[in-house]
């Protein structure tokens, strides 16, 4: 076999690679560091240190609303997130109000609001309720700003809100401090333009890092007070309140699945020019 | 009359929102309200629908053992399985949702580790998919693979170890160039959404009842 011939199969191999190769190179660089639970540093930037401002900013006794609007598949990127802000919301005294835009999200916010609940002896109905889940997205969001009641007659219990002393003078969004909206989707779309541009909600936006691109626009606007994107969002923000979480224990790894991704795609372009100025060579 | 009467829905139920946008307070904000609540109600009953033509389907499939009705075998009995457990969740707790119903168990320790599974499958594909048609070969996509590998690198904690410049260039990329171009799409989008609200509530676009 001549060198070129031999080179272009060696290129070819290296064009063509097995991507179960790929899947094993992503699996041990994700899982050594979780293993090993390495944490890393980070460095918290705007977006989140106004999030985390702006829970500070609001006297103790105030309400802060979580809609959870997220399901299993984003989980693993929004529950360090509301599980971190909860922490901040307990630890300050402020009172806590459960809902959500999306059903299959409710037990993951019951979850995360139940433990941290628990954690600093918070009473259900006097600093936290659950009002549970309502279909109807926007309508919802409209309606609750006018009377909160009209769709949350009682909490996701039945009981009716006027028995639960926390809700006694929560009527609308004027008694609420701020939404936290956790989504995987569009909802805070929705959040801004039904809640915050028609009624002024402070909204805190926590989204996928895929899905935070979309609300950069929205944070420059000054339309949302802060913005959690993705894994790095929540490691920000535990790194703020100081608890470490999920959050944190995840940026090694995504630090080294970055890298390695980085590295399979310039590999990839260089086996393509490769190729390409080889199979020049041999129609030269 | 079929499509004459959804029209005069549409057209009535779209001018009292805009209308009581503007003003809110008064009999306008009241009817504003009301059909808000109806929205949700008609909502709920489109959940409700939607899960009776699961059951159909997957039903007929297994009753005529039409190719894959095991997964649909597998689909009623989870149904099954989520419907007795809520139950018992609502008499015992009286709620599904409270953390100690075995709703809650079934959800947390079979949905929660299947869909999360899913969506993390999901990265092997993206790493696999990167490394094949993440190409240089024009302009364009020399532009969009050199932005993507910047913020990749910007955005964690190693990229600040091996220089400084990744985050401020990362976050540089996502405030200027990455809004400029999304704040000009949505604006077309919203743009384009508002002219079909329009043609809707007037009912010249009526694909939506044919």
């Amino acid at each position: 076999m001549s060198a070129p011939a031999a080179r272009k199969t060696w290129l070819e191999r290296l064009n063509h690679i097995d991507r179960r190769l790929i899947f094993v190179i992503v699996f041990v660089v994700v899982s050594i560091p979780m293993l090993l639970k390495l944490t890393s540093p980070v460095k918290v930037s705007h977006e989140v240190q106004i999030a985390y401002d702006f829970i500070q900013s609001i006297p103790a006794g105030g309400v802060v609303m979580f809609s959870v609007d997220y399901d299993p598949t984003s989980a693993p990127e929004l529950q360090p997130m509301i599980l971190a802000i909860l922490h901040h919301c307990f630890s300050r005294n402020l009172r806590v109000i459960l809902t959500g835009q999306l059903a299959v999200g409710m037990p993951l916010g019951i979850e995360a609001l139940e433990s941290t609940a628990a954690q600093f002896g918070k009473k259900y109905g006097v600093d936290y309720v659950n009002i549970g889940y309502r279909p109807g997205n926007q309508a919802v969001i409209v309606a609750m700003g006018r009377r909160l009641r009209d769709m949350f007659a009682t909490d996701y219990r039945g009981t009716p809100l006027d028995q639960l002393p926390m809700m006694k003078n929560i009527r609308n969004y004027d008694q609420i401090a701020g939404v936290v909206d956790l989504a995987h989707g569009g909802t805070p779309e929705l959040w801004i333009q039904f809640g915050q541009a028609r009624y002024g909600v402070k909204l805190i936006v926590c989204t996928t890092a895929v899905g935070a691109p979309d609300y950069y626009n929205y944070l420059q606007a000054k339309q949302i007070v802060g913005l959690l994107g993705g894994m790095r969002g929540a490691a920000e923000y535990e790194t703020l309140v100081k608890a470490p979480g999920l959050g944190l224990l995840a940026m090694p790894a995504q630090s080294w699945v970055h890298l390695a991704i980085i590295g399979l795609i310039l590999l990839g372009n260089l086996t393509f020019f490769l190729n390409r100025r080889a199979k020049n060579a041999e129609n030269a | 009359m079929k499509q004459r009467i959804p029209i005069a829905i549409s057209f009535i139920t779209g001018i009292i929102i805009i209308v009581a946008f503007y003003f809110p307070n008064g009999p306008l904000g009241d009817i504003e309200q009301r059909t808000l609540v109806w929205f949700a109600v008609v909502a709920g009953i489109s959940m409700v629908v939607g899960v009776e033509s699961l059951l159909r389907v997957n039903l007929m499939k297994v009753a005529r053992r039409r190719p894959g009705w095991g997964f649909s075998l597998i689909l009623l009995a989870s149904c099954i399985l989520t419907l007795v457990t809520a139950t018992i969740g609502q008499i015992k707790y009286g709620s599904p949702f409270h953390v100690d119903s075995p709703f809650m168990y079934v959800f947390s320790y079979m949905v929660v580790p299947l869909q999360a599974t899913m969506f993390a499958v999901l990265a092997f594909f993206i790493a696999s998919a990167a490394y094949r048609a993440f190409r240089a070969r024009n302009l364009a996509a020399t532009l969009l693979l050199l932005s993507a590998v910047l913020v990749m690198l910007g955005r964690v904690p190693i990229g600040e170890t091996i220089w400084k410049g990744f985050p401020q260039i990362s976050d540089w990329i996502m405030n200027v160039p990455q809004i400029g171009a999304k704040r000009g799409i949505m604006i077309g989008a919203y743009l384009g959404a508002a002219a079909t609200s329009i043609r809707i509530i007037l009912g010249i676009e009526r694909s939506y009842i044919s």
